[in-house]
């Protein structure tokens, strides 16, 4: 293995691990702010606190993490990514800042207030949305060359975009399911029968778009981009692995399984999540960028290598706490009731 | 205006709001374990309360500085893409420390507020401080030695464009990480400390005389003195560094033109359009003295650096307001503490505490004044000596329309934090709170 794909699959778990842990945390605040609107809030409203007001902070930093570490690894990408999604990646920005800022307004300053809450669900289904265009820029054929031989975003493609936009459904349906499991597992540690009912049932509801979304697109990649759908075939075992650890999600959240149930679900999605980075290898930003012609220096990458075991060897302990008191803690869980 | 300028200033937007948060980032968890270890060594609730009210408060500053710094770390490629593909290759170490330090600091953070009650032994939550504070220092130290590094670049050689012979570790260490490193984390420490006596001093400024506010106060206060002297220390050092290292950013702060020995120190006045000081305080020798600690040394003038490289002349003002705010406050603290010693009664004057209210937005004002006089000092670079900043910035055309809606962005946050935190303790007040604990331990002990 080169050191440029040690180096991207290190942040390439950085992003999924985002993926997962953001998703519970947009899928959380939507379905907090939009029981407020079905009159079922005073169900959920427990467990969602309980879970999200010590971790909130955690879910951003793996973002930052995922693009300090592309930065250093493929400071090229800061060039292309930073010149191309300046407005989207701007409004990301405004979104997360508007989420985090009303989420400690709401919860740790005026409890309860039901604008802030609002905001928080809304801005929490409108990030995903936002930052999927990084991933959709970097499929390619959305970036134009100018006559002065800069590059910008052709945004009339991207709207138009058929394939942009079912990768947006994707990722919105996603979150809903990712977080409804997380949510089922955690009421049911916490022995809220009604809120397990309840996410239970949601979690059914945003199974199957997600599946059907994601097998649409792997088959719009046909026309979109004819040589990563061919790279997406030849990895179809994967995919297949993905959709049986869907199924059998399905099957024990059905016989009351639930953290197995979410476990399979959290499986499910890295395994299509790094059989797709796979298939995109080697490039970044297709047809621009490649690992290879954007890697960083070779000291620079061995030094960062050496601080990401490090940092491991320090955060794996922490974020095990973390787990052990607050999202293992049967008595914290409960005792929200 | 172009996009480098619009990139300029929605960076120095982001930046001097982020910086507000940052700074009380760094300075409230040392507090908070200052004042939760009084606490438990003395039994005394007060503190504990003080320590607890504190870190309530915090969390708002944090979610507000986490979306900021999210904000700035983003905003440097967006708008400053050709530089950061080119700084990446040099800085990112301590760019990725930082962020692990951030990590270790959010964890430590989230775990040690939701344990208040959870832990047999008070001194197992009390040590979850230990891991927040060193986390909220380190990343000041890593972010501050990318900044350093860009007003001091080493540790690789440009071969036609090429860099070759990277070191990562001599490019974290410059030059002007130590004075830099030191002077952010002090003034830190000095600012956070002003901020908290400046509540407490209003708590008692409106009359109320309750005991905790009085120890609050006084805690504070002895923390501001011991900063404020440290951070004058290193001032001192940061200028020597300056004068050895960016003279010209030394000089356009000082007005100083001609290159001389015996150069005095110019405090405020203003500049005429053919460059003549005017209505300016001169100390004589004391720029010689203060660069070279000799009233004759030779200080570089303006006029022998070549016109491109000079900084705005603005800077003098930015200068002059934080060192004469970091002195007043000295001040302000070496005499409120000689007067707690001989009893002076004057301190209690209503004049006394408004200046006392008044030390903790000074304090942040000198903080900014700083940071624009070492951001602006620095142009026309962005890379000093490598990288000029309109070759660094993006040449997307819609920096404009991102500058407005980050403008209305941080007017939300700076409003809703100022209500957020008024109402959080308005609404419950430091008696009230007593009154409750004392509730509680005697339901304990029936």
């Amino acid at each position: 293995m080169t050191i440029e794909v040690i180096g991207i699959s290190v942040l390439w778990l950085f992003l999924f691990g985002y993926v997962i842990v953001a998703s519970i945390d947009f899928g959380a605040g939507f379905f907090n702010a939009s029981t407020i609107v079905t009159g079922k809030h005073h169900i959920v409203n427990t467990v969602i606190q309980r879970y999200l007001s010590p971790v909130w902070e955690i879910t951003n930093v793996f973002l930052v993490f995922f693009f300090v570490g592309m930065i250093g690894f493929f400071p090229q990408t800061a060039y292309y990514f930073g010149t191309v999604l300046l407005i989207p990646i701007s409004i990301s920005i405004i979104l997360l800042a508007l989420r985090g800022s009303y989420y400690a307004f709401g919860t740790y300053g005026t409890k309860g207030h039901v604008g802030y809450t609002l905001m928080y669900g809304v801005t929490g289904v409108l990030i995903p949305a936002s930052l999927s265009t990084a991933l959709i820029v970097s499929q390619g054929g959305f970036i134009r060359e100018t006559a002065t031989g800069r590059i910008e975003l052709d945004y009339t493609a991207l709207f138009t975009s058929p394939f942009a936009w079912s990768i947006v459904v994707l990722s919105l349906v996603s979150v809903l399911f990712i977080s409804a499991s997380f949510l089922a597992y955690y009421s049911s540690v916490a022995q809220d029968k009604k809120a397990l009912k309840l996410f239970k049932k949601y979690t059914w509801i945003w199974s199957f778009p997600t599946i059907v979304t994601a097998l649409g697109i792997i088959i719009e990649m046909k026309w979109h981009n004819p040589a990563h759908f061919e790279g997406l075939l030849s990895l179809w075992w994967l995919f297949a692995l993905s959709f049986i650890c869907f199924l059998l999600s399905l099957w024990l959240l059905k016989t009351r399984n639930y953290g197995w149930s979410f476990l399979f679900v959290v499986l499910q999605f890295a395994l299509a999540f790094y059989a797709y980075g796979v298939s995109r290898y080697p490039y970044l930003l297709y047809p621009h960028l490649t690992i290879y012609d954007s890697f960083t220096n070779e000291t620079m990458a061995y030094a960062l290598i050496t601080v990401f075991i490090l940092g491991l060897m320090l955060l794996i302990p922490s974020l095990y706490l973390v787990f052990k008191l607050f999202i293992m803690n049967k008595p914290y869980i409960q005792s929200g009731k | 205006m172009d996009s480098v300028e619009f990139s300029r200033y929605l960076t120095m937007l982001t930046l001097s709001v982020h910086v507000i948060f940052a700074t009380l980032g760094v300075g409230v968890p040392i507090m908070i374990t200052i004042a939760h270890w009084l606490g438990l060594k003395k039994q005394d609730e007060h503190y504990l309360l003080l320590a607890k009210r504190w870190a309530r408060g915090y969390v708002i500053t944090v979610a507000v500085g986490v979306v900021t710094g999210t904000a700035i770390a983003l905003q440097l490629a967006l708008l400053w893409p050709r530089f950061m593909e080119f700084a990446g290759q040099l800085v990112a170490l301590p760019l990725f420390m930082e962020t692990f330090a951030f990590f270790f600091e959010a964890i430590f953070l989230g775990i040690y507020l939701y344990t208040w009650d959870r832990f047999k032994n008070p001194k197992h939550h009390f040590y979850l401080l230990a891991p927040v504070v060193l986390g909220s220092a380190m990343s000041a130290l890593f972010i501050t030695s990318v900044n350093a590094f860009m007003n001091t670049p080493q540790g690789f050689t440009l071969v036609d464009g090429q860099l070759t012979n990277i070191q990562p570790l001599v490019a974290m260490f410059n030059p002007a990480m130590p004075t830099k490193v030191a002077h952010v984390l002090t003034s830190a420490y000095m600012t956070t400390a002003f901020v908290l006596a400046s509540i407490a001093a209003y708590h008692l400024l409106k009359g109320n005389r309750h005991e905790y506010h009085r120890k609050a106060l006084a805690l504070t206060m002895k923390i501001a003195l011991i900063f404020s002297i440290a951070t004058a220390l290193v001032g001192d050092l940061s200028g020597k560094f300056l004068a050895e290292y960016q003279p010209e950013k030394l000089a356009a702060a000082e007005w100083h033109f001609e290159t001389e020995g015996e150069a005095p120190l110019v405090l405020y006045g203003v500049l005429t359009e053919t460059n003549e000081v005017k209505y300016a305080i001169r100390i004589p020798y004391a720029l010689s003295m203060l660069v070279h600690s000799n009233p004759f040394g030779v200080v570089t003038g303006l006029n022998d650096i070549p016109q491109e490289y000079h900084p705005p002349y603005v800077i003098h003002y930015f200068f002059d307001i934080m060192v004469t705010i970091g002195i007043g406050l000295t001040v302000l603290a070496l005499f409120y503490w000689l007067a707690l010693w001989r009893g002076w009664t004057v301190i209690k004057s209503r004049l006394f505490r408004i200046l006392l209210v008044a030390s903790g937005p000074l304090a942040m004002i000198a903080i900014e004044a700083g940071w624009w006089f070492t951001e602006v000092g620095r142009q026309p670079w962005i890379m000093r000596g490598f990288m000029s900043t309109a070759e660094g910035a993006t040449d997307s055309p819609y920096v404009w329309m991102m500058f407005i809606a980050f403008a209305i962005l941080y007017i939300i946050l700076m409003i809703g934090t100022a209500v957020v935190l008024t109402r959080m303790f308005k609404k419950n007040p430091v008696e009230r709170e007593l009154e409750k604990l004392a509730d509680e331990q005697r339901s304990v002990a029936k």
